[in-house]
């Protein structure tokens, strides 16, 4: 059984007890615990169900590569699936439940796969539930999708909150081993800004475990003596409990800080995301332990020999009593030292290796362990947990010349280096045959935009494996002195199948990837089936695309896929590392940004206002607009058409403050507007308004608004609302790409400005009411502005209308807003005054025949389809879109055009209906041959009344079409002018 | 080639797999082909498939720079949908949407389409009148699509949020029909399909040059040297502007990266593919159970295949608002495409100035949906030298002449 022992234990605290619950059985451990090490200590070897075959699955590692013991942690708002216990710091309280399986751990129905493994080998999917064609849908994929996915789906919205900060420096080390740690020292030294990040709570790495000398001390002293020198440099940052998860071009590096997971609903963020910006990257990330192949070697109780020593020194906690270790290097040695000075029992070494001489085995032998040379392990015996192995020659088939009882097996296949820093942005592996892995090709560097190299990596995940190698690496790359004793080890050798004849039966049971259910057999099969390429096997097998992403399977699954093939592994290379180099929390990436300040809202002066008197707000690009202002029992159609009504027969005002406004400035601020307008702008007179339209270089109409001259050299630019800061980078793209030596200057000043429209048949009298400035017909007219003051607020009043009536936009300074508001409303008081939304707007100018860009127009409308050739200029020799516009398709006669529509029955054409014509297209679809591009019901002529596009236009005014209705059945419209209302634009010219 | 089943299956069991054949094979070039297609992604191999299938060429050789299907097909979100706006659209993604529906069965090699219902948010009262368009144009174009409440919309997606503060859901559109497929299959079946009607698939060959005679194509200069063709087809993604240079012509084509994501795999939770295009981003849940998540393309050409992550950043933003149980949920992977952009959105299917040269690229980001229409009409186009009505709209020329297939309009971002 596993247990906690009696002393020992370097990262926990015996005085403290925390207790805790797995499926709901009460356990306690100790401060310092992960929650792998308690659950060991309470002796829960069983902790998970595999994801294809259900099979019952224990701890295996001790690290971010854990791929079976991942939990359900917490509850309610608060759960969070795949949590890897080997990496959850145990705190009080604790609640964490076992994945994937029903209705229990111990007992899975799912298990059944398992008894079927044989026909279920990778790929089956692909060759079978073909027949008959709706049983995919409707049988098979719902059983697939209920027994795959891992953790529960979480139900309710998180109660944590994320951070997100920045950080810049000249070097980031990243991993607080010894060879990150010496890293930080040396560039610290230097002067340089360095961060340096450990993704564990604790620094040190392996060395303090494997019980290295430094310096002269032992490492874990060695190890405080350089956080305390590190602390007390001024350029250095270091942090722990932050992993770097991901490396981006120019340095860019994304840092996963778990602030709070250890100290749940204290207040503080849960996690913290870094973004930081560093000139070079130091990846002192280390290196993983490799499983071996054997038949068996996913039984609860079969681990790294690492993870053993590290639950052993580490913890104090026993993953079995007997411990069988079995290897192919002298590091796994290492563990059966621990084991036997813990006072455990190490009933054999199976050493795969022909000859075992060096150190380490000679120290293991002479504390009375029994070491078996040129053995492998046949097969595992047990069930749900480990109860022997019986182990054969490695040079042979399987056959079977000894069993051993024991009940926890410690394995060694050799280490990778964790090179995914290196890799993410490019950085090119070599293959290193004397230890069998792959490690960063100093020649072929992630590089930066000058070519030069971006990552520097350090220690062993250089490939340096011992600690005096990684630090004799650190020295040899960066400088420094820092030493570690050297221990001799003896060469390891590859050892990818155990046995190495063993036959299919045996190869069935040899788990590469453990949690996605990938055999040596499978990828044998994926080989044999012609998916050669190393991404093909990795996604038919799924081998490497578990949440451990291949850290444990990848190499051993490569180099089986190499022997397949004949072919080196080299030459089947490796899967691209893809960032993060583990899972990183959805709500960290999306930070703060949640609820209200996700994507905050603009609000225009007089917002406060509008949602004060209960105004229907709706969502124009970032801002909210009234969209009609409902009295009591009123709809919101029965609002907006009291609204419009009052407009025509009394006064209306509108918020327009979101209209675009941006000022264009410059000796050749009148050139460019001719360039970006249609029709000419250079010409207007100061004090005067034009109307404008803007296209995009194909000639499709894009924005439109009015342009008023505000001196000899500037020119205010009103746009939609939406379109604003669509325009502005409009503007700023061809000033700063095509026209850069054209001397203007834009600003965008639409939030500085309130803009409130007053309009109606009452309205010069609304504002002679305010006074302050005559704004009577001769010296304010139509299409011209002044400025001055209103009401005592300094004021600019344009003459311009697009509602139709009489009509004033007053602009004032966006702190005199509410104000002018609030003044415009007491002053209309007896002239009935009511304001408007953009719902009655929109009504009011397709009653004129105004277009609208959005509706109207969708990027594929040209001005001259919309009747407006008026507004293109035919004198100027050019201006965007010209071209575009001169091009066959554009130029043909028989574009769809601009024309109104009103319905025979008095109905509204539905939103969106098209105008069907007669016969089919080749492609057996109906002809149409226009659409509605606006559609309302007009309370001023009580019809249904519509803005379209129809081939051949105005020209068949009189015709009777029919539109389409969804859900069947049609509409008829008769064609008419689009201007429904005063034809003559006396209104908005008295 | 040795058909699929469950009786197959249980056979080889006996023998512990051993005996299964390859998928497809892997020869050396020939000296000549009738038809080289450059690029066996989907729509190459499609293409391919169809060249055989319905037009009975089938001395074809498949020549590809990687591995098969590691472009575009292997790395997309695995949408599928035909509820397109542009009748050229409708016309050829509804094709495909039928192939795909009897896919597994014609290439006996399931690709597991699943049609699991697709739905478009509507979050802004553009966007509702975008889509009701939509279901207009759809009708007439015979491709069922609908309407949806915000209700509806609920039903379909219990975990969604409708009434969140930044961006209430108005509705959806809604198509039943459209879904997801396993990607890698699509390729993987294909591959086999043509392989095994005596088709020459190529992996590890780049095309280096292009030789012609006259403005006649000749073959293609590779990897593993020259090979000749009496035609050639161009159907390379994101490189098709260095290709079609080494044929001789321009594309109106631009490369950028198109970031995707997925989360750690948890059970089920949400059946349909949902796409929300006012807040840049689509999600949909995988058999396997991850949360498979669409971002932006980058506003800047590149050909790494790698993601960046401010689009990440922004889809995340936007998902979890849409979507808040997925706060808690873990990024597992994230990776970008290279995908062609037009001018208009739409794909190219066409002839080229290169005699007996075609090409067929530029799906942007919305390729995979396409990919058995698209053959269709390219291997149609390639048999008999002209377009057939499928391809007709999608000529290069139409950039010269203005007559865009502008698909922006309805789904301003990613389709």
């Amino acid at each position: 059984m596993s247990t906690r022992l009696a002393k020992g234990g370097r990262l926990i605290d015996r005085t403290k007890t925390q207790g805790f619950s797995f499926n709901g059985k009460r356990m306690t451990g100790f401060a310092g615990d992960t929650l792998a090490a308690a659950l060991l200590a309470n002796d829960q070897m069983l902790v998970g169900r595999s994801f294809k075959y259900h099979r019952p699955r224990g701890i295996v590692a001790s690290g971010a590569e854990e791929p079976n013991a991942l939990v359900n942690l917490g509850s309610g708002s608060r759960l969070e699936p795949n949590q890897r216990t080997t990496t959850t710091e145990l705190f009080a309280g604790l609640e964490a439940a076992s994945q994937n399986h029903w209705p229990s751990l111990e007992f899975d129905v799912g298990v059944a796969n398992n008894y079927v493994a044989r026909f279920l080998p990778a790929g089956f999917y692909y060759k079978t539930f073909i027949h008959p064609r709706a049983a995919w849908k409707h049988v098979f994929e719902p059983i697939i999708r209920q027994s795959a996915g891992l953790g529960k789906a979480p139900k309710d919205r998180d109660a944590d909150r994320y951070e997100q900060a920045y950080a810049f420096c000249d070097l980031l080390v990243v991993g607080g081993g010894i060879a990150g740690l010496q890293a930080a020292l040396v560039a610290g030294r230097s002067g340089a800004r360095v961060i340096l990040l450990e993704q564990t709570a604790h620094w040190g790495g392996r060395a303090p475990v494997d019980g290295d000398v430094i310096d002269g001390k032992p490492a874990e002293a060695w190890v405080k003596d350089a956080l305390q020198a590190l602390g007390e440099m001024q350029n250095v940052t270091i942090r722990n409990r932050c992993k770097a998860a991901g490396v981006y071009d120019h340095g860019y590096v994304l840092a996963d800080e778990k602030v709070a997971d250890h100290t749940p609903g204290d207040g503080r963020p849960k996690h913290r995301l870094w973004r930081i910006r560093t000139g070079r990257i130091i990846a002192a990330t280390g290196a993983l332990e490799r499983p071996l192949s054997f038949a068996g070697n996913d039984l609860p109780g079969v681990m790294l020999a690492g993870a053993v020593r590290d639950y052993t020194v580490n913890f104090a906690v026993s993953p079995g009593d007997r411990t069988v270790v079995v290897t192919n290097n002298d590091d796994a040695y290492r563990t059966a030292i621990a084991l036997k000075e813990a006072g455990l029992e190490v009933p054999a070494i199976i050493d795969a290796r022909a000859s075992v001489t060096g150190a380490l085995p000679a120290k293991a032998r002479a504390m009375g362990i029994r070491v078996e040379a040129g053995r492998a392990v046949v097969k595992v015996k047990g069930g749900k947990r480990v109860t022997g192995v019986a182990i054969g020659l490695q040079a042979g088939e399987g056959a079977v010349l000894d069993e051993i009882g024991c009940d926890a097996v410690a394995m060694s296949g050799g280490w990778s280096p964790v090179v995914h820093l290196w890799s993410h942005c490019g950085g090119k592996l070599i293959w290193d045959e004397a230890q069998a892995h792959f490690r960063p090709d100093p020649k072929r560097p992630p590089t930066n935009h000058d070519g030069s190299a971006m990552v520097t990596v350090v220690g062993a995940a250089n490939g340096a494996l011992t600690a005096a190698a990684a630090l004799a690496d650190v020295a040899a790359q960066m400088g420094g002195e820092a030493k570690a004793e050297a221990v001799e080890e003896a060469a390891m050798e590859p050892v990818w199948i155990m046995p190495q004849g063993a036959g299919p039966a045996l190869k069935m049971k040899m788990w590469l990837d453990y949690q996605n259910d990938v055999k040596v057999s499978d990828v044998q099969l994926a080989a044999r089936e012609g998916y050669t390429s190393v991404e093909h096997t990795k996604r038919y097998t799924t081998l490497g695309m578990a949440t451990d992403q291949g850290k444990l399977s990848n190499i051993n699954g490569l180099a089986v896929l190499a022997q397949s093939l004949n072919e080196g592994i080299p030459q089947v290379g490796t899967t691209t590392f893809r960032p993060p180099y583990t899972p990183v929390t959805l709500g960290a990436l999306a930070g703060e940004a949640r609820d209200e300040i996700f994507q905050p809202l603009r609000r225009s002066p007089i917002h406060a206002w509008h949602e004060a008197q209960g105004a229907y707000m709706e969502p124009v690009g970032l801002w909210r607009r009234p969209y009609c202002y409902p009295k009591a029992g009123e709809s919101h159609e029965q609002a907006v058409h009291r609204e419009i009504l009052n407009t025509r027969k009394a006064v209306g005002m509108l918020d327009a403050s979101t209209l675009g406004k941006i000022i264009v400035k410059g000796p050749d601020a009148g050139r460019f507007l001719d360039m970006l307008y249609t029709n000419v702008m250079s010409t207007l007179p100061v004090g005067k308004c034009r109307y404008g339209l803007m296209c995009n270089e194909q000639g499709f109409l894009s924005d439109d608004g009015v342009v008023v001259r505000l001196t000899e050299d500037s020119w205010l630019c009103h746009t939609t609302s939406g379109g604003a800061d669509r325009i502005h980078g409009w503007m700023e793209d061809w000033l700063q790409c095509e026209w850069w030596d054209w001397q203007v200057y834009t600003a965008n000043v639409t939030e500085q400005y309130a803009q409130i429209a007053v309009a109606g048949p009452n309205a010069r009298k609304v504002l002679e009411k305010l006074g302050g400035m005559d704004v009577s017909k001769e010296a304010l007219p139509f299409m011209a502005f002044v400025e001055g003051h209103l009401g005592g607020l300094p004021a600019r009043v344009h003459r311009i209308s697009f509602s139709g009536e009489l009509s004033y936009e007053i602009a004032v300074p966006a702190s005199h807003g509410l104000a002018l508001w609030q003044a415009l409303i007491a002053a209309g008081a007896e002239f009935g005054v009511q304001p408007y939304g953009t719902e009655a707007m929109h009504v009011m100018r397709a009653e004129k025949g105004f277009i609208m860009i959005g509706d109207e127009t969708d990027g594929t409308v040209i001005p001259q389809d919309l009747n407006l050739g008026w507004a293109i200029s035919k004198k100027k020799a050019d201006y965007l879109g010209k071209r575009g516009q001169e091009r066959v398709y554009l130029a043909r006669a028989d574009r769809w055009k601009l024309a109104g529509f009103e319905t025979l029955d008095g109905s509204v054409i539905p939103d969106g209906a098209y105008i069907p014509a007669a016969g089919h297209n080749p492609n057996g679809q109906r002809n149409t041959q226009g659409r509605v591009t606006s559609t309302y019901h007009s309370p001023t002529l009580g019809k249904g009344i519509a803005m379209g596009l129809i081939r051949g236009g105005l020209d068949r005014i009189g015709e009777v079409v029919e539109f389409t209705k969804m859900g069947g059945g049609t509409v008829q419209a008769r064609v008419c002018d689009p201007v429904f209302y005063d034809k003559e634009g006396e209104k908005g010219n008295g | 080639m040795k058909r699929y089943s469950v009786f197959a299956i249980a056979r080889e069991a006996m023998s512990y797999h051993l005996g299964w054949e390859r998928a497809w094979a892997a020869p050396q070039p020939k000296k000549e082909y009738d038809a080289i297609i450059i690029g066996a992604g989907g729509h190459g191999l499609a293409t391919a498939y169809y060249l055989g299938k319905n037009h009975g060429i089938r001395n074809v050789a498949i020549i590809e720079k990687g591995w098969l299907g590691g472009g575009n097909t292997g790395r997309n979100t695995t949408i599928i949908r035909s509820n397109y706006l542009q009748d050229p659209s409708a016309a050829i993604y509804d094709k495909a949407l039928k192939l795909y529906e009897d896919l597994s069965q014609d290439l006996n090699y399931n690709v597991m389409f699943s049609p699991r219902g697709l739905l478009m948010l509507a979050q802004t009262h553009h966007e509702v009148r975008g889509y009701l368009r939509t279901v207009h144009a759809n009708t007439l174009q015979g491709v069922a699509t609908e309407w949806i409440s915000p209700a509806r919309v609920k039903e379909l997606v219990p975990i969604i949020n409708i009434d969140g503060p930044r961006y209430p859901i108005l509705g959806a559109l809604y198509q039943a029909r459209g879904g997801t497929a396993r990607h890698d299959a699509v390729a993987w079946g294909y591959a086999r399909a043509c392989s095994a009607m005596g088709m020459d698939i190529i992996q590890q060959c780049e095309v280096t040059g292009v030789r012609s005679e006259n403005g006649v194509v000749k073959g293609v200069e590779t990897t593993k040297g020259y090979i000749g063709t009496k035609k050639l087809g161009i159907v390379v993604a994101g490189h098709s502007g260095q290709v079609a240079d080494m044929a001789g012509f321009r594309l109106p084509i631009e490369a950028v990266a198109l970031q995707a994501l997925v989360s750690e795999p948890i059970k089920p939770c949400m059946d349909v593919v949902v796409m929300a295009n006012t807040v840049h981003g689509y999600m949909s849940q995988s058999d396997k159970g991850e949360m498979v998540i669409g971002g932006g393309t980058d506003g800047f050409n590149n050909f790494t295949q790698r993601g960046s992550f401010h689009h990440i950043e922004e889809t995340l933003r936007a998902l979890v608002e849409t979507f808040p149980m997925i706060s808690r949920l873990k990024m597992l992977r994230q990776w970008g495409g290279i995908v062609d952009m037009t001018g208009d959105r739409s794909p190219i299917i066409s002839k080229t100035p290169l005699g007996n040269c075609f090409i067929n690229c530029g799906w942007g980001t919305g390729g995979f949906k396409a990919i058995p229409g698209s053959g269709w009409a390219m291997a149609d186009l390639m048999a008999r030298g002209e377009p057939g009505p499928l391809a007709a709209d999608f000529n290069m020329w139409r950039f010269r002449e203005g007559q865009f297939i502008d698909e922006s309009v309805a789904a301003g971002v990613a389709h």
